[in-house]
């Protein structure tokens, strides 16, 4: 009698634990298929030919002298990654980091004309850390000074950010 | 002089934590006692040194001596004292020596107040703790040395990052480590218990205070990085799913399981071998933590394999400890008896369910952490795991997890009535839902979810006091034989009732802040007026200040609320010439629980100025929920049956054994 109990018992809760499993498991590979922003190079827009309405990373330099701050806040700028741009807009404050000729990560939306509406701005933390997305973009665009923009190796211990947060919309 | 001498310190620990980790170790395994008590005296003077050598390197740092690299690279003899002291820790190499003091520490203490363990225990406990520290000292002896001297000394040193000079340096990263590295005294009860080969409910009384201490620290740690990060950060968001926060998400979530499961062992002698497997999953992650955040591995996968020594030795760690520790337990645990049956339905049976969702939460943060790292490394391919995979995947498994928690304190332990626990309940219920409802006639509805995430912070609230009403039959009975029962009431009921509430203040905090809270963005000139939830923010003027290593241009805001002003916020802009970077000081103003929130963006030459303004309703309660989790902690370690070897209350007739506590 007692033999049987322990084994139904321990049944129904290998079922239980198997079951959870399986959902978070479930959840894990669909919001893996759906929801997660690749990252692109402005090259790789342009030649991909994305979509409008395609959610993705963008990340490269800001162009120099193409900037333009209007009266309610919103930015237009070109991210390049030396071959090609791409038109960034976006409303809302720019991070502290953020200048012309530096590097930047924009998340948002293709536009029309492969112009990219972004929600978040990330801009690199300070001056020896830069997005790894930008380094890879930069050298393999060939753009890439190894001793002058060598990223930091390690993270100083500080509020749990590695990067200048996202400003988001 | 100073400097060579906390070297040498570390290298006498070094030694002495060999010597802890080999003699005890070997007179347990012979039951020769004279070898097993050299490991208390050893675990005492390894802190000692330990300490000897992080005092010499904060001296190093206090009297701004220049003449060591990790000064002169992180310092300046500007700073105030204050970010001199915690500038020791602001950095990788020493911040690994707080590491191995916090482990030493805990050694230690277990050294001072362990004199109930049976001394095989103790000693087999104490040996595993000098394996851990004899990894990290030679980690940082060999690769992470603090102590380097320049051969020509700077004048000055190249100051502390700005971001870090703030009081969250003080508190944060001394808070979290002793959370990360107390998880290491369960891990080293675990490993003593596999190759004791002997495992019992007075084992999970030794080894719980030790995690509820560590489970505490990991509470308020998290939350004051979660706040520092808030309004350092001039961003308005409290938990930005980083995998450095992450880092310490995944063994707060295996210490909370543990926690629970090793009530289970403790009274009913059940669950056994899960309890120790998840005593070396939390100090796991602790270490995978470790690394994450000081490989390097996080700045790039390339980094981290551009300069590879550092990372390397701590994957080496890792796959010792982890590797080591999950294979005795495989070769063990089946020696260890099963303990006692229970139904489905019953408190154990509630505890259990506790564990499979908190572990299928844990699991999920861990994919979500790793999973991008693993596929970059092996396919270059760059993904960006952030909020929308975690609400999609965490929060699904949480909000099951909170709606059944007030329900296992109402079951009874091996067989519970879940009829009659429903019952006790209704009342919470009801007035919960009655609540929410008022509120969402107040407020308003933002989404479902939202309305339906207060009702589940109010329902674990109303859960926990109904808890506490329930046991001290609050009235079905007279109210004085009430407050004799509350009298009587193990200090453990009230720390779970604590505990929970306060988890149920933060899920309120974080549902309101998010869902409630409002934004604008908007540029204003001197003499214009922002309005926001009812406040009006009137942009004054500028006031320029010449810091020590700064300037700062601070922006004057009167606040209004219903016409009358209701105070000045200054948020400010700091240039730092040095590091050629720019901070911005957010302004906060808190009403009540609720709090008002300014960030600035650029100042332009003619004063126009780009504003961010947040309102956050109740954001408080996140915080102050995660600090009344952690009191909870402290009022059940404060209970006199948790601490082992203490004579039990004459005055309590009924024995611990039967007591529910928790």
């Amino acid at each position: 009698m007692k033999r049987r109990g322990r084994k139904q018992r321990r049944l129904l809760l290998i079922g239980v634990a198997g079951a959870v499993l399986c959902v978070a498991a479930g959840l894990v590979l669909y919001a893996l298929s759906s929801r997660i922003a690749f990252f692109d190079s402005p090259t790789d827009v342009v030649t991909h030919q994305l979509p409008p309405g395609t959610r993705i990373r963008l990340g490269g330099l800001v162009a120099q002298g193409t900037l333009v701050k209007q009266p309610d806040g919103h930015v237009r700028f070109d991210v390049t990654d030396g071959r090609t741009s791409i038109a960034v807009s976006y409303q809302g404050l720019l991070p502290d980091l953020f200048r012309e000729g530096q590097g930047v990560v924009a998340e948002g939306a293709i536009g029309r004309d492969l112009s990219l509406n972004a929600d978040t701005i990330l801009a690199k933390h300070d001056e020896r850390y830069m997005p790894k997305e930008v380094v890879d973009a930069l050298k393999a665009s060939g753009r890439w000074q190894e001793t002058a923009n060598a990223p930091a190796g390690n993270a100083v211990t500080g509020p749990p950010m590695n990067i200048t947060p996202p400003v988001t919309q | 002089m100073i400097a060579e001498l906390g070297h040498f310190a570390l290298v006498l620990a070094l030694g002495l934590a060999i010597i802890q980790g080999g003699v005890p170790f070997y007179g347990a395994l012979r039951n020769d006692e004279r070898l097993e008590a050299v490991a208390a005296p050893a675990a005492l003077t390894q802190f000692l040194l330990v300490g000897l050598s992080f005092a010499a390197l904060m001296h190093a740092y206090v009297v701004s001596d220049f003449s060591v690299l990790n000064v002169a690279e992180n310092s300046n003899s500007n700073l105030p004292l204050l970010y001199k002291i915690t500038g020791v820790w602001s950095n990788h190499e020493g911040s690994m020596l707080l590491w191995v003091l916090i482990l030493a520490l805990f050694g230690a203490l277990v050294a001072a107040f362990g004199n109930n363990l049976p001394i095989k225990l103790k000693a087999l406990v104490l040996s595993v703790q000098a394996w851990t520290a004899i990894a990290f000292l030679i980690f940082i002896l060999a690769t992470s040395n603090p102590f380097l001297r320049l051969d020509t000394p700077p004048l000055e040193g190249q100051d502390l990052n700005p971001v870090l000079e703030d009081i969250g340096l003080a508190i944060h990263p001394p808070l979290l480590y002793l959370g990360y590295v107390g998880c290491s005294i369960s891990f080293a009860f675990a490993v003593a218990a596999l190759i004791e080969g002997r495992i019992d409910a007075a084992w999970a009384r030794w080894a719980r205070p030790w995690t509820l201490a560590a489970w505490m620290f990991l509470t308020v740690g998290i939350a004051m990085g979660s706040y520092w990060a808030y309004y350092t950060l001039g961003w308005g968001g409290f938990w930005f799913w980083d995998p450095v926060e992450n880092a310490s998400l995944m063994p707060w979530l295996a210490a909370t399981a543990l926690l629970h499961s090793a009530v289970v062992m403790e009274k009913r002698d059940a669950l056994k071998i899960w309890t120790i497997l998840l005593a070396i999953l939390a100090f796991s992650l602790s270490l995978v933590g470790t690394f994450l955040v000081r490989s390097g591995v996080l700045t790039s996968v390339h980094s981290f394999a551009s300069d590879p020594t550092r990372g390397i030795f701590i994957l080496v760690i890792l796959c010792i400890f982890i590797g080591g520790a999950l294979t005795l337990f495989a070769w063990r645990a089946g020696t260890l008896a099963p303990g006692g049956l229970f139904a489905p339905i019953s408190r154990e049976g509630a505890l259990v369910l506790n564990n499979i969702l908190l572990s299928a939460a844990a699991a999920t943060v861990i994919v979500g952490t790793l999973y991008p790292l693993a596929l970059e490394t092996l396919t270059g391919i760059k993904i960006s795991v952030g909020a929308p995979f975690f609400n999609l995947t965490f929060v699904p498994l949480v909000v099951p997890l909170l709606f059944i928690m007030p329900f296992g304190p109402m079951l009874a332990w091996k067989r519970g009535d879940i009829y009659a626990a429903a019952q006790r309940l209704m009342l919470a219920f009801g007035i919960t839902l009655a609540a929410d409802v008022v509120i969402a006639d107040i407020a308003g509805v933002p989404s479902a979810f939202s309305i339906f995430g207060i009702w589940l912070g109010l329902w674990l609230v109303g859960g926990a006091i109904s808890e506490i009403a329930f046991r001290v039959k609050l009235g079905t009975t007279p109210l004085a034989e009430s407050w004799r029962r509350a009298i009587g009431l193990p200090r453990s009921a009230f720390g779970t009732a604590l505990a929970h509430a306060g988890l149920g203040l933060t899920v309120i905090g974080i549902i309101a802040a998010t869902t409630w809270g409002a934004e604008s963005i908007r540029s204003m000139k001197p003499g214009e007026t922002l309005e926001l939830s009812g406040y009006a923010l009137t942009l004054d003027g500028f006031v320029q200040h010449h810091g020590p290593e700064y300037d700062e241009t601070t922006v004057r805001f009167s606040v209004r609320h219903g016409g009358a002003l209701s105070g000045i916020m200054e948020p400010s802009k700091r240039t730092y010439a040095d590091r050629q970077t720019s901070t911005s000081e957010a302004a906060l103003k808190t009403v009540w629980l609720s709090q008002l929130y300014i960030s600035l963006g650029d100042i332009a030459a003619d004063g126009t100025t780009t504003v961010r303004v947040y309102w956050k309703p109740v954001v408080t309660l996140t915080w102050l929920g995660a600090i009344v989790m952690a009191l909870g902690g402290l009022m059940s370690l404060s209970d006199r049956r948790l601490r082992v070897g203490i004579p039990k209350s004459a005055r309590r007739s009924s024995p611990p054994a039967v007591a529910p506590a928790e």
